[in-house]
């Protein structure tokens, strides 16, 4: 892409935005709302990567892993 | 380790995937199927130049944007779940899972993000052709998303292209093509996506049925029941054809599964197909006390050996064959996998204790042992089973299975009747005059979700207990936290996804009310 095709990007994204109807505006207060809870939230409150947070190298992760697997539940 | 899991973590965990799954459901398939009727109504205004289609096209454009909207991101919960409850699954499978849903985010991000931003702000600001091309793309970019989401998905129900290093404790893919174009991948893949086109037909037609009883937009109305009707007969035949293949390569890959959503306990030749049954609740199989039989059942003879085999004749296994095994018919026992299983397993323990105790040269040789073609083959294949303690667990909710599927196929087949019904009174010009199919038709729009949302009970609760079939329980899969903490967010989810479906109800249903513009304005 151009350097001049810049401006008319940016404006085809300007234009549609600010003459976006009411259902649009609302559906994207709603979107920004959930994507704040998601990753805001819920990803770091709730759902951190088990295994990221607990272990430093992927061949502790592994390690850890391997164990749970061959402990059979009795 | 294991053994000190809480079954309740185990429950709490697969119902809180359950339930974003099948809310997630709740927004996708109408995305996939409308974004195509919407190509094929903006293809009509392209060709004939009537704007009568252009005010169409948008209309539904709206409804499409809102439901998308409050889908998106949906799935990404999934992914969270993955990582924090089933962290020994999301290890286990390694590059195959990640690959395909890495994929399907960037597809997902550059295709849909990009032509829907054309779809909606691109009215009178780029050509006709350039707006149709980007709906087109919009449509094909979204089944493409879901074609990586369902690759990921079906590696789970028939593990291929892969082999498992015991050396890193991962499922390494040997080959993506295999993976990619699995059959049942294929049918997976083209059966859900019709769903979605079929479930999508029935909406427009329900919504336009609305306009017609309101004596609204009659024209707009009739349109859009032509255009959802035709494609709706398409969507839906195929749909039980793909359904057709899908069921075979059950039967093949996972017979335990196919008993349970027939309802077959005991296997025979020229098996027949329960077209309908009701399940006792109190009486029980002689030969398993687990199991429950029929109170009532029509059965069609031969029709489930033709269905799974393409042989009027052949034989098909029931749960008891699976459980207990068949000579006869080549069926081992589940006593004789959970051996195998064990054994697998025995020797995975011994390369760990050898590589603990720094003894490379025995870990060498029990990896190359691990390795080898026939022990993959013969034991690693069942590796899964060594958790099961009771072979009845390997017998999945058998009513759940049955009933599901079963409202499955009805619904499905009832749509097709409905499609050439909605279709027939629309050209014949009837349609205004048949109130009772216009209000048959609203109601439909809820049977659609139903019968998609059994779809997906019959594949996941079907293939229970197996993550990932035969070599990976839910048990093992589990991520050993809390099982508090999963109970919280699984209310969390419960809260926040019931509001968002409560705005996308809103905000859809005050859209229709307002009905189409035919100068919609910008979006």
């Amino acid at each position: 892409m151009s350097k001049n095709e810049w401006p008319g990007l940016w404006r085809f994204y300007y234009d549609g935005f600010k003459n976006m109807s009411r259902w649009g505006r609302q559906v994207w207060l709603i979107i920004l709302i959930k994507i704040f809870i998601l990753f805001f939230v819920l990803k770091l409150f709730f759902f951190p990567n088990f295994l990221n947070a607990n272990f430093e190298t992927d061949e502790e992760r592994g390690n850890h892993v391997l164990e749970n697997l061959v402990e059979p539940i009795k | 380790m294991l053994e000190t899991i809480d079954l309740s973590l185990v429950n709490w965990s697969r119902a809180q995937f359950a339930l974003t799954a099948m809310y997630h459901w709740v927004f996708v398939p109408l995305t996939l199927g409308l974004a195509v009727i919407i190509a094929i109504m903006e293809t009509l205004y392209v060709k004939t130049g009537d704007v009568e289609w252009k005010k169409i096209t948008k209309f539904w454009m709206t409804l499409f944007g809102i439901n998308f909207a409050i889908g998106v991101a949906t799935g990404i919960i999934l992914e969270f779940e993955f990582g924090t409850n089933w962290s020994n699954y999301s290890w286990f499978v390694g590059d195959i899972f990640g690959a395909p849903l890495a994929i399907e985010g960037i597809f997902a991000f550059f295709m849909e993000s990009t032509f829907i931003a054309v779809m909606f702000f691109g009215w009178n600001k780029v050509s006709k052709k350039v707006h149709l091309t980007a709906t087109w793309l919009t449509a094909f970019g979204a089944s493409l998303s879901a074609l990586w989401i369902l690759v990921a998905n079906a590696w789970m129900q028939n593990p291929v292209g892969m082999h498992f290093n015991p050396e890193t404790v991962r499922n390494e893919m040997i080959n993506f093509w295999e993976v990619l174009f699995s059959p049942t991948a294929i049918y997976k893949f083209l059966h859900t996506i019709t769903s979605g086109f079929v479930l999508a037909g029935v909406f427009v037609i329900g919504i336009s049925s609305w306009f017609l009883l309101k004596k609204r937009e009659v024209v707009f109305a009739r349109k859009s029941i032509v255009v959802a009707a035709v494609f709706g007969i398409v969507s839906s035949i195929y749909l039980a054809f793909t359904g057709d293949s899908s069921a075979r390569d059950i039967a093949q890959n996972q017979p335990m599964k196919f008993a349970a959503f027939e309802g077959l306990y005991n296997g025979s030749e020229g098996a027949g197909l329960i077209a309908m049954g009701f399940m006792s609740t109190t009486e029980t199989d002689p030969s398993n006390e687990n199991l429950l039989d029929f109170n009532m059942k029509i059965e069609i003879p031969n029709i489930l050996s033709y269905m799974a085999y393409m042989d009027w004749n052949a034989f098909v296994p029931g749960i008891n064959d699976l459980i207990d095994g068949n000579e006869k018919y080549g069926y081992m026992s589940a006593d004789e996998k959970i051996e195998r299983g064990k054994v697998a397993m025995a020797k995975l323990k011994a390369f760990k204790e050898a590589k603990d105790q720094d003894n490379e040269q025995l870990a060498e040789r029990l990896k190359t042992e691990f390795m080898d073609p026939d022990f993959q083959q013969n034991y690693f294949s069942y590796f899964g089973y060594g958790y099961l303690t009771d072979k009845n667990m390997l017998i999945p909710n058998v009513p759940l299975s049955f009933y599901s599927f079963h409202v499955m196929v009805g619904l499905g087949f009832y749509f097709i009747v409905f499609f050439c019904f909605a279709l027939f009174y629309a050209l014949k010009g009837r349609l205004e005059q048949k109130r009772k199919f216009l209000r048959l038709a609203i109601w439909s729009i809820p049977m659609a979700y139903l019968a998609s949302q059994a779809g997906w009970i019959v594949a996941e609760v079907g293939r229970q207990p197996w993550v990932i079939q035969d070599l990976m329980p839910t048990v093992a899969a589990v991520t050993k936290i809390s099982s508090s903490a999963v109970q919280t967010t699984f209310w969390l989810f419960a809260i926040i996804f019931t509001l968002l479906l409560i705005a996308e109800l809103k905000i859809m249903f005050r859209q229709i009310k307002i009905g189409p513009k035919m100068d919609g304005g910008q979006h």
